[in-house]
């Protein structure tokens, strides 16, 4: 009875499947063509081309630190906020729940150390990935008589009234990486952004893979403007190139799970010629499951993080990186220095963008780093290094 | 017409026994054909020896959580127990060869350990086991995002990993045979063994019906703390293997413990306890991911996966439901 049970549920399982066979992944649908489905709702085109322009845009400012480089600046005025030191400064961080969050923020700790003749006293409140935590942390903050506030925004629109009332205290506020909809912080900082990292992995992955190959694209997970645009930038060069994409499949950012889904997909094609991410975290648990089913590893992209810089030398990849730089973390405690200082900055902000390629592989790859760690993290002169990211 | 007829004997299915293997591997046979139609090729020793080397680690749960659930309790602390193995052995090993066997061991104490306040919370304080490891679960999980900031620190050496990843090359006719299905073996039979002891017929007992059990002298508080250890000890195991094969990771144990459950049930144990064979729990975790292998053949979505177990143990627990009403 249990036999015939489950032998039911399977063929209702199997009957329902039948159709979707030719173009596996649920996400991927056959109208357009390459399997990559729709166009992200968060696509704008403007964006994408603004952002592709960027990255051959000759940045301004010293060559040997991007962290202070602006990619097409436009100045403001800052003369109202100056003010003498030594300063109080107070940062509202979304989150340190991931590597790259953690690289950045000792980037970030060890900045303020750099500077510590002007800065009196530096105050975190870590938000751990909480809207309402870090609306109750931005306005505890207001209350402390910080001289200059930094905001990294848990998530784009529920944080903005938050933002606006902080700019409304009087206070200069710096915000970087992800963004707020508002125009009242003095600038906002951040790389040049997602489409740049889509479109550079993308790119690669469709140029060096054999022609009318497969293509598995792993993302984290849906909803998150820096990763839509990135996969919406990959989509845009994967339909360009009429790229085969089989499958387009969420992570979670995990390891454990990127590896099974590797797995499945090279024993149901029986090879993947290329493999995209959205972020670079998983990219080893991708290698792995090539080499652990005895395949050659396809043309891929990862990111910065020096496990994968590794593996890529290591085992001779057809291997990308472009970044999203840990770097940034250390422009805003710039930023709000100069804007105290009553000095212009730009807003906004647009730093340079690197891409690790295998040209400049040995340059990043530093052995005596720990793994995790991410080599764009422009921390080589600052105090405390190596030992403080270890 | 429904007057006293007498049932027309030779008409009459072999009957099943209850608990039996039977119906599973029956289930497996079928699974089995459907894949070697859908993908011959998953059948070749090569393909098949990774499969079963990577199932190990379900297997190894599916047995332990049948320790617990055949002595009448439950024991839902598993995943997270898995996961937080794995987070704390990278943090402790911290890539240095060196460190891999005492944090195997210290692993292997710690779920022990766990199993053991599982067990005494269950006994003796007399607190629903379905609350106890619900409880355990949330202690775990919260107590790794605590202890390690919400993001894996350090990194499991290539010694600790080769158990999950590595294999003897070369093996005639099989090719390649994993590490992690010698373990496997090895416990399945250590597992079988120890259902064949006195203490097997005890654990059965005492899910059967525990106030027999007690009356006739076996000390119900301390079997079933002993099938906690052992579901805990199977969980480090997992752990050990599933860290082995995919690296650190916040995730490696989410959902285990309804996997193990789901298997155990399959594999034709009775919830409440009392009735079943750890080999058809096993079986029932092996049949599973044949079914998740098929379905992955077959491009079904692997978000459909908790709703395949979801929709088995409810069947499943209804089948078994029904016959043994009409016993």
């Amino acid at each position: 009875m249990a036999a015939i049970a489950a032998v039911t549920l399977l063929s209702l399982t199997a009957c329902a499947t039948d159709e979707p066979a030719a173009s596996p992944s649920g996400s991927a649908s056959a109208a357009t063509g390459s399997g990559t489905g729709d166009q992200s709702k968060f696509f704008v085109q403007a964006d994408y081309d603004a952002e592709l322009a960027l990255l051959d845009a000759a940045p301004t400012g010293p060559a040997d630190k991007p962290w202070e480089q602006v990619l097409n600046p436009t100045m403001v005025d800052t003369a109202k906020f100056k003010k003498n030191g030594p300063h109080k400064i107070c940062f509202s961080n979304a989150a340190l729940n991931n590597p790259w969050r953690q690289v950045g923020f000792k980037t970030m700790q060890a900045e303020v150390e750099a500077q510590k003749s002007r800065i009196k006293e530096f105050v975190h409140v870590d938000a751990e990935g909480k809207d309402q935590k870090q609306i109750a942390d931005i306005n505890d903050l207001l209350g402390k008589g910080c001289d200059a506030l930094i905001v990294s925004p848990n998530t784009t629109a529920t944080l903005t009234p938050a933002v606006e009332a902080a700019c409304k205290a009087g206070l200069p506020v710096v915000v970087f990486d992800r963004g707020v909809n508002t125009k009242c912080p003095v600038t906002f900082i951040n790389p040049i952004g997602g489409y740049g990292f889509g479109h550079v992995g993308a790119e690669f992955v469709s140029q060096k893979m054999k022609p009318g190959g497969k293509v598995l694209a792993l993302r984290i997970l849906p909803g998150v403007d820096v990763l839509e645009t990135r996969w919406s930038a990959a989509k845009v060069a994967f339909d360009k190139a009429k790229v085969d994409v089989v499958g387009v499949e969420f992570t979670d950012g995990d390891p454990a799970k990127t590896k099974k889904i590797v797995d499945d997909y090279i024993q149901r094609y029986g090879t993947i010629d290329g493999v995209w991410m959205d972020a670079g975290a998983v990219a080893v648990a991708a290698v792995e499951a090539f080499q652990d089913a005895g395949k050659p590893v396809p043309p891929m992209n990862g990111e910065d993080q020096l496990d994968f810089l590794k593996i890529w030398k290591d085992k001779k990849l057809t291997a990308i990186a472009p970044t999203y730089p840990t770097y940034q973390w250390r422009t805003p405690i710039i930023a709000a220095l100069r804007i105290l200082d009553g000095q212009q900055v730009s807003s906004p902000w647009k730093l340079p963008q690197p891409t690790v390629t295998q040209d400049n592989l040995d340059q990043y790859l530093d052995a005596g780093m720990p793994p995790l760690h991410y080599a764009m993290c422009g921390c080589t002169d600052l105090p405390g290094y190596p030992q403080r990211w270890k | 017409m429904q007057t006293v007829q007498p049932r027309s004997l030779p008409l009459r299915l072999p009957r099943v026994r209850p608990g039996g293997v039977l119906p599973i591997l029956a289930i497996l046979a079928v699974l089995l054909v459907l894949v070697g139609i859908r993908q011959p090729d998953f059948l070749a020793p090569q393909s098949l020896m990774s499969f079963l080397g990577r199932s190990a680690p379900i297997i190894l749960l599916a047995a332990g959580q049948y320790f617990v659930i055949v002595s009448g309790e439950f024991d839902l602390s598993v995943g997270s127990l898995v996961t937080a193995q794995v987070v704390v052995a990278a943090r402790l090993i911290d890539s240095d060869p060196a460190r891999t066997w005492p944090v195997v061991l210290l692993l292997l104490a710690f779920g022990a350990l766990v199993g053991l306040v599982n067990g005494l919370i269950t006994t003796r304080l007399r607190v629903p086991s379905f609350i106890t490891t619900l409880g355990m679960f949330l202690i775990l999980v919260g107590a790794v995002y605590l202890w390690s900031d919400g993001a894996p620190k350090g990194g499991l050496s290539e010694e600790f990993r080769r158990f999950g990843r590595r294999a003897f090359e070369d093996v005639p006719v099989l090719g390649r045979v994993p590490y992690a299905l010698l373990v496997l073996v090895v416990l399945a039979v250590a597992a079988v063994l120890l259902m064949r002891s006195d203490f097997g017929r005890t654990l059965v007992a005492v899910g059967d019906n525990p106030r027999t059990a007690e009356l006739s002298g076996v000390r119900v508080w301390r079997t079933r703390t002993f099938a906690f250890i052992l579901s805990g000890l199977a969980a480090a195991v997992a752990a050990i293997l599933l860290g082995g094969y995919s690296g650190v990771s916040f995730q490696a144990g989410a959902g285990l413990e309804f996997g193990a459950i789901t298997a155990v049930v399959l594999g034709g144990v009775a919830l409440g306890g009392g009735r079943g064979a750890v080999v058809g729990a096993m079986l029932g975790a092996l049949t599973l991911e044949l079914l998740f292998a098929l379905m992955n053949f077959y491009g079904v979505s692997g978000a459909l996966r908790s709703t395949v177990q979801g929709g088995i143990i409810l069947l499943a627990v209804a089948v078994s439901a029904t016959r043994s009403s009409s016993r």
